[in-house]
């Protein structure tokens, strides 16, 4: 599922149009991008959280040519699925099961 | 940021809804992510990142607590990968 089939599957489920679910999908992945600038970690009940992980300057190598490079200290984001949505993942369909 | 956050957001950026229907079109946000995830088809979303269903397999673990190895079954599990974009995003001032 791309954004776009997103912002559809929003508008058809809420009656809104496809430009209006478009301003509100935008707006709240616009949002979530913002607090994890900020280094706020965000909690989406049933979904997932999301924080900022500091990581700190180590030296590397380039896996093709194995030359040493040196990789600078970054923030990197981390998802934590939630509890409902891990298990709602992890749900084996026994119609697909080839015994 | 909870999505209560995300919602009053939402309600004042995007405007022309009630607090109302702004917490409903959030919510189905979520909801219509979730319903791709159980179906185990990943999310694009440009410009943030991918949300992708992998399958694991069985592998032999240990009790971290007592040292006893156990078989950890073959699973699905979620991951997220972000984006160039949202990676820069977070680099792009002084730490």
């Amino acid at each position: 599922m791309t954004k776009s089939e997103l912002i559809d599957a929003v508008a058809s489920k809420t009656n809104v149009t496809k430009s209006r679910a478009e301003l509100v999908v935008n707006c709240v992945f616009d949002s979530m991008t913002d607090a994890l600038k900020d280094g706020d970690g965000i909690e989406i009940r049933g979904f997932g959280s999301f924080t900022v992980r500091q990581y700190k300057p180590y030296s590397g190598r380039n896996p093709r040519t194995g030359v040493p490079v040196h990789v600078a200290s970054k923030r990197l984001p981390f998802f934590k699925v939630g509890k409902e949505l891990k298990e709602m993942v992890n749900i084996v369909d026994d119609s697909d099961s080839n015994e | 940021m909870t999505k209560a956050d995300i919602i009053e957001r939402v309600y004042e950026k995007v405007g022309g809804f009630s607090k109302k229907e702004a917490s409903e079109i959030v919510e189905a946000v979520f909801e219509v992510m979730k319903f791709s995830l159980k179906e185990n088809k990943k999310i694009k979303i440009s410009g943030f990142g991918n949300f992708v269903v992998r399958q694991k397999k069985e592998r032999m673990g240990r009790n971290p607590q007592t040292g006893q190895p156990i078989v950890i079954e073959p699973r699905y599990v979620l991951s997220f990968k972000p984006s160039q974009v949202l990676k820069n995003a977070l680099n792009s001032r002084p730490q």
